[in-house]
């Protein structure tokens, strides 16, 4: 049995292990290809983490990326694809923004009254796509692309001087007012390096939280039995409407989240310098994750590395979208080698078990052969 | 015609993998017509003139049969007036039977049989194997395929023929070769061996009869259907293939001619008592499903009651149901009742998430679930190597065991069994026969859907045939025999079914 078990964490690993070293192969190729020197690139983005203001930025984009990666594994975890991350972070970004700049509380209470409101709004975003799916049979895939589409306009015209947005003195910027004092998340100070997110360990705590719901819940249960099987779950009766309009529920509060972390440690004000494609990021992490905790934050590591060890990259002389080639590489690396490795796994032990089984190696029964 | 018998999980499919390419061996040798050859692919076995009939069919219904035949296969006849004029000469020298142009949707499951049988024909093949063909067809139909199997034979070909039913593999086979935990233990002569020696050598033991004795129904009602009425267009559901309606495109409701909104459940009432097995027998796709899906809440019927212990249950979710009593061994227990790439122990909290041992206010428990999946385990003779190994890797039998031994393990009060033994060995049939049989002596309820009429009729108190929809006839188990039960379930006999002077216009008329 413990065999089995170092099996599966082995099996495990394979799939993520076997992805990573094929997207960086493609990517030595690629690179290798357009003329360029292979292996200088990465040795510069090596370089780079080591210096304690790039490694705060990664730490700080890994919380952010960590949130929209668990929005988006909640729902992959019962087969429901929410590629709508992105437009519920934005939205509830801009929406939080603007009601913390609208109001004035007492410090812990302000910061509530934020998180709660970009969760509520995150939330009643995907919750549109949930009930379409529900009531009219719409796929989540089309509805929440479409709603990605809406929120690009909606945040741009919200935006707009005439409505809620405000213009700094001598800056193209638009933003939506600054957050007061209160509203403030401490962050850590790491000396030169700066600040890093207090919400990061929000984040985390978050991803303790999700690993107790999924693992030990009835809800996580029913979650995990939809996504294995829809039809076996609904005939141990779990209400697969009522499960689709929750799942989404959470993911878009998740993913509303998602902003928490730059909006009260940083920015404190929702502008056009707003991280842009946190949410399709995220698909890949989680999918690189593994939909678990732990491996999404090791994904969200890496993806969060990728992206900001690679913005001197430029000034050396190389494209710095190779590690958008890189990124793109895993995700198809990714769906390939899980599907190799699920499928390797699957047979594997079904031989083993027919050879303990032959081996006589089975629990002892009460009555071996009857009849 | 060579015959394969065995326990599941003994190898049978394995073997059958192998010969057909699907599988590698890791030694030994296969020879065809003398000649050692090893197949990486099914296409290496169809080369080698070996072709085989699944289970479960692989036909796309939507296509005519001739498209279905040459797909895959264009290259031999084309797709048009050759191949036709090719299906035509094999169906007419076997006596299949086949029509080329009629839509796959459209027939029923012996036809469909005869499609797959012919495929395999079209593409050449001089050895044929056919994976428990019998497991779909009432008694009329089964007997049809032997004479079109004595036809093959007859014109030169092999068949290996691998069945559960030891009485039809000793009426039809020339040799027989039972194989128990991946190795041959034995052969049999079919015109000496009895079945009791053959399932001696299968598990060891006598085989097994579904046989209940002594009476233990009670008058007190435990399940009472009134008026169930299922039309297509309300059905939630994906409609299954009926074999004996045509599918019907106009989707108008609540009237009675036949054509207009065919109604999958058709007013069906009926009652089962504390202590009582119901038996429904019926030509697969006649509403079983439907009714199953009514009983447990997974569709909305458009009228009806249904009242369990005295409980208006009808409007009542899934979960509710069985956490008031009703227990489910699923007619596809791969889509309904497992995980299947969950470990054993999650499987047994599938259904009964919100129960002890399972969980306590919302919390699952795992530690006592996995306790008690080892007592089930235990008690229900599951082989298994541990209870963190996926329900997938568990044989077809050993899973349906866990599947009872989890639904008994809540105290039902209302059993719903759809082929309870469908694909399952003697062995573990005896077992789940025994659990259904104890429990019915502690009172409960049984509705038990079967297409296998031995064990419909062994096991029963009260029969009952279903055929569109509708429940038309009832029959006494201790008088009916399977021929007369098979003839009701294709609509050629209705009312009371009398045991002995019997309308035996045999349900040939498909």
């Amino acid at each position: 049995m413990m065999k089995i078990d170092k099996d599966k964490l082995i099996i495990g690993a394979a799939g993520p292990v076997l992805a990573l070293v094929t997207s960086f192969v493609l990517t030595v190729l690629v690179l290798l290809a357009t003329g360029l020197d292979p292996i200088e690139p990465i040795r510069l983005m090596i370089e780079n983490a080591g210096y304690s203001d790039v490694q705060v930025l990664i730490v700080n984009y890994t919380a952010i990326l960590y949130l929209a990666a668990l929005a988006v594994s909640i729902g992959f975890r019962m087969n429901l694809f929410n590629i709508g991350v992105e437009g519920q972070y934005r939205l509830a970004a801009m929406v939080s923004a603007l009601v913390g700049a609208a109001v004035d509380l007492p410090g812990p209470l302000h910061i509530l009254v934020i998180v709660l409101v970009a969760v509520a709004t995150g939330a009643l975003w995907a919750g549109i796509a949930g009930i379409l799916k529900t009531t009219r049979g719409v796929s989540e895939v089309v509805s929440t692309i479409m709603l990605n589409a809406i929120t690009t306009s909606l945040v741009a015209w919200l935006i707009l001087p005439k409505n809620f947005g405000v213009q700094p003195a001598g800056s193209n910027d638009l933003t939506t007012g600054q957050i007061p004092e209160s509203g403030w998340f401490p962050g850590i100070d790491m000396g030169e390096g700066g600040q890093i997110y207090g919400f990061t360990f929000v984040a985390l705590a978050l991803g303790v939280v999700y690993w107790f719901v999924i693992n030990r819940t009835r809800f996580g249960f029913d979650l995990r039995a939809t996504g294995e099987s829809e039809s076996a779950a609904q005939a141990s009766g779990v209400d697969a409407k009522k499960m689709i309009i929750t799942a989404m529920l959470i993911s878009g509060g998740l993913a509303g989240l998602a902003g928490m972390p730059i909006l009260l440690g940083e920015s404190h004000t929702y502008s056009l310098a707003f991280p842009v494609g946190v949410g399709f990021t995220a698909i890949t992490v989680a999918l690189l994750g593994r939909n678990h905790p732990v491996g999404i934050l090791f994904a969200a590591l890496l993806f969060a590395f990728l992206e900001k060890a690679s913005s001197s990259l430029d000034i050396a002389g190389y494209p710095k979208e190779i590690t958008q080639i890189m990124q793109g590489i895993i995700v198809i690396a990714v769906v390939v080698s899980y599907e190799l490795v699920r499928r390797y796994g699957l047979r594997r032990q079904q031989q083993k078990v027919g050879e303990e089984l032959a081996a006589g190696g089975a629990i002892k029964t009460d009555k071996e052969v009857t009849a | 015609m060579h015959a394969l018998i065995g326990e599941n999980g003994a190898g049978k499919s394995t073997l059958m993998k192998i010969l057909y390419g699907m599988q590698k061996p890791d030694e030994g040798t296969i020879a065809v017509d003398g000649e050692q050859v090893t197949f990486s692919t099914p296409g290496d076995a169809i080369a080698r003139g070996i072709g085989m009939v699944h289970q479960h069919f692989m036909l796309a219904d939507n296509l005519t049969v001739l498209e279905n035949v040459v797909l895959g296969g264009e290259k031999l006849h084309g797709i048009g007036a050759k191949a036709r004029k090719k299906i035509k000469e094999i169906s007419d020298a076997y006596g299949l039977g086949v029509r080329p142009d009629a839509l796959v949707e459209d027939l029923g499951v012996a036809e469909r049989q005869r499609v797959e049988i012919l495929k395999v024909l079209y593409r050449g093949a001089k050895i044929l194997i056919l994976d428990e063909p019998t497991a779909v067809l009432v008694p009329q139909e089964v007997d049809a395929l032997f004479d079109n199997l004595r036809e093959l034979k007859s014109e030169g070909l092999t068949v290996i023929f691998i069945s559960h039913k030891l009485g039809e593999v000793l009426k039809v086979a020339d040799d027989i070769t039972v194989i128990r935990r991946g190795t041959t233990v034995g052969t049999a002569d079919p015109k000496t061996a009895t079945t009791k020696q053959l399932a001696e050598l299968m598990v060891g033991s006598e085989l097994p009869s579904p046989e209940t004795r002594e009476s233990t129904v009670t008058d007190v009602p435990m399940l009472q259907v009134e008026g169930l009425t299922l039309t297509e267009a309300g059905a939630a559901a994906a409609v299954p293939l009926t074999t004996a309606a045509p599918p019907d495109p106009s989707g108008a409701v609540g009237l009675q001619e036949v054509g207009e909104g065919r109604k999958l459940l058709d007013d069906i009432s009926l009652t089962i008592h504390k202590g009582e097995i119901l038996g429904i027998a019926g030509v697969e796709g006649n509403g079983q499903t439907e009714l199953i899906e009514a009983l447990m809440g997974m569709n909305s019927p458009n009228a009806g009651v249904i009242t369990l212990d005295g409980e208006d249950i009808s409007a009542v979710s899934v979960r509710r149901r069985r956490e008031g009593g009703i227990g489910y061994i699923p007619e596809d227990r791969h889509r309904h009742g497992l995980l299947l790439e969950a470990p054993l122990w999650e499987n047994r909290i599938l259904g009964h998430v919100t129960e002890a041992p399972n969980s306590k206010r919302g919390i699952l428990d795992p530690k006592a679930a996995r306790k008690d999946t080892e007592r089930i385990v235990r008690e229900y003779d599951v082989r298994t190597p541990g209870i963190d190994v996926t329900a997938a890797s568990l044989s077809g039998g050993n899973q349906q065991k866990l599947i009872v031994g989890r639904e008994m393990s809540h105290n039902p009060k209302f059993l719903i069994a759809a082929h309870p033994t469908r694909g399952v060995d003697v062995g573990a049939q005896a077992q789940i026969w025994d659990a259904i049989r104890d429990a019915r002596r502690a009172g409960l309820a049984v509705l038990l859907i079967s297409a296998d009429l031995d064990e419909l009729i062994g096991l029963s108190d009260t029969l009952r045939v279903m055929y569109r929809g509708k429940l038309v006839a009832d029959a006494d188990p201790a008088t009916i025999t399977p021929e007369q039960l098979g003839s009701a379930m294709t609509g050629a006999a209705t009312g009371r079914l009398e045991g002995t002077e019997e309308q035996s216009e045999d349900g040939d008329a498909r």
